[in-house]
């Protein structure tokens, strides 16, 4: 996390932590990141960890208007720097997550039970006409996915029901990530880079599983994983 | 008297929202019961036209709101039936004239005194839309067997989901059973499938609403007809009858369905 940006989901919105070193630089890798994956970081609402950085409200107002400029959201700034607390609270922002925050993986447990795994989210509903789903990790839905809906995923798209909406799995340019569903029929379907439209259904619905193969996306049976 | 309070609602217009709120309206004081029917759609109104009660107008609902008037005042009876009202919208302001806690407030008034009370909420998904759910206790959810009426009778049912005043429950309106037959027409199964709520009435196109609608004459008053009846078996359902649902797919509809799945596969 040194020179790196770290991102993360949270059920509010995303979890943007900052490496350290001069402040305009890292301001402009940030802006950089967003610019580049404007797709995927468009309407999100991000909090920034900036752990002891000093900053004042002018740096911080600057930056949350040019985030803001690129349609994010800055809602939260977190920092153990007074100052840099004291700029948040002038600029209205929260200074803490809402403690319901979902386990990072620092703090999973460690026993010799746990494997590793990666960010994901459950949806235990049906996503309906106007619903929207942005998530960097995986995304499940135990329910349907109805014309109009939408989901951007960074990761993988399960879905244990119906789709019939519009979904972007690896939103972030992953072209390993999949889309599976019970009845795959969405308005339309992206992983990374590509687009495609369902074919006309010939026949019962039967589990699929789009992915990119040889740079073609391709829908094949969803059938348990092999090797 | 406490009455319960149901919103009629779709999304999209023209589907027979207020068709749907006169008629029930009717059905209901028909059966001896005190029910006041809301216009909320301020600056479009027109359940006073269907209802054939716009030439008694004096006061509105914003009147009320805004105090220039009683809210005894600003109902109007009937024509035939005497236990049911009409609070008609102003037609020269619009919806931000009201506010959700106006509505709650006059919900919990009108709550005394009736036994139902139907408001007509206007098209759309905005304030006067939110101004009309907001005192409700149950929503009734009107679509047509449209591709487009069925994308926006979900999109409100999610919000209303939001809102908690859900799930709702499903008018089917103007069904021509012999396009669902022929497979031209969405069918009822298909419609439920995406919308997944419960059922409260499938309604048929009938030629005889749209002459009872310009004539101010509720169709549920009229026993010969098929969409009238649909309407007071809504009623009755909503008085907690069990009432079997009609089935408007005709004898054939084992066979309807067969040629309809063949026909979905042959389009691929």
């Amino acid at each position: 996390m040194d020179t790196e940006i770290d991102i993360k989901g949270l059920s509010e919105g995303l979890l943007i932590s900052l490496p350290t070193g001069d402040w305009e630089s890292v301001r402009d890798m940030l802006l950089d990141a967003v610019a580049q994956q404007a797709e995927f970081f468009n309407g999100a609402r991000v909090a920034l960890q900036l752990l002891d950085r000093e900053l004042g409200a002018a740096e911080l107002g600057r930056l949350r208007d040019e985030l803001s400029s690129s349609g994010v959201t800055l809602w939260a700034v977190l920092s153990t720097n007074e100052i840099t607390r004291g700029a948040a609270a002038d600029l209205g922002l929260d200074r803490e997550l809402p403690s319901r925050s979902p386990r990072t993986s620092e703090d999973r447990p460690t026993g010799d039970q746990a494997l590793p795994g990666e960010e994901a989210i459950l949806i235990e509903r049906t996503l309906r006409s106007g619903h929207s789903v942005r998530f960097p990790g995986h995304v499940m839905v135990l329910g349907d996915v109805n014309p109009g809906a939408e989901i951007t995923a960074g990761g993988h798209i399960i879905i244990w029901g119906r789709l019939r909406g519009v979904v972007h799995a690896g939103a972030e340019g992953d072209e390993s990530a999949v889309v599976c569903a019970l009845d795959l029929a969405p308005t339309q379907l992206r992983i990374a880079s590509h687009i495609s439209v369902s074919p006309a259904r010939k026949g019962k619905p039967k589990p699929e599983m789009a992915l990119v193969r040889e740079g073609q996306l391709i829908a094949e049976p969803w059938q348990a994983k092999r090797g | 008297m406490t009455a319960k309070i149901v919103t009629i609602t779709s999304g999209k217009g023209g589907v027979g929202k207020t068709t749907a709120t006169a008629n029930l309206g009717a059905a209901l004081a028909s059966h001896g019961l005190r029910v006041v029917c809301i216009d909320a759609d301020i600056g479009l109104r027109n359940l006073d036209v269907v209802m054939g009660l716009e030439n008694r107008i004096v006061y509105d609902f914003v009147d009320v709101v805004e105090g220039r008037c009683k809210l005894r005042q600003a109902m109007i009876r009937d024509k035939r039936l005497e236990n049911l009202f009409l609070i008609p919208a102003a037609q020269t302001r619009d919806k931000t004239a009201v506010s959700p806690q106006d509505m709650i407030r006059l919900g919990e008034e009108l709550r005394h005194d009736f036994d139902w009370v139907l408001i007509d909420s206007p098209a759309g998904i905005e304030r006067g839309f939110r101004n009309a759910i907001a005192p409700a206790d149950l929503v009734l959810i009107v679509t047509n067997p449209e591709v487009s009426a069925v994308r926006d009778a979900d999109r409100i049912i999610g919000l209303i989901e939001a809102e908690e005043k859900g799930p709702g429950r499903l008018i089917l309106n103007r069904v021509k059973p012999e396009m669902v037959r022929r497979g031209d027409m969405l069918g009822t199964e298909d419609i439920l499938d995406v919308l997944a709520i419960e059922l409260i009435g499938i309604v048929p196109e009938d030629e005889r609403v749209t002459v009872a609608t310009n004539q101010g004459v509720p169709i549920a008053l009229d026993a010969g007809s098929r969409a009238g009846q649909a309407f007071q078996n809504i009623a009755r359902r909503l008085l907690g009858e069990e009432v079997p649902f009609e089935s408007l797919e005709g004898r054939d509809g084992f066979f309807g369905r067969i040629s309809r799945l063949m026909r979905a596969g042959g389009e691929g």
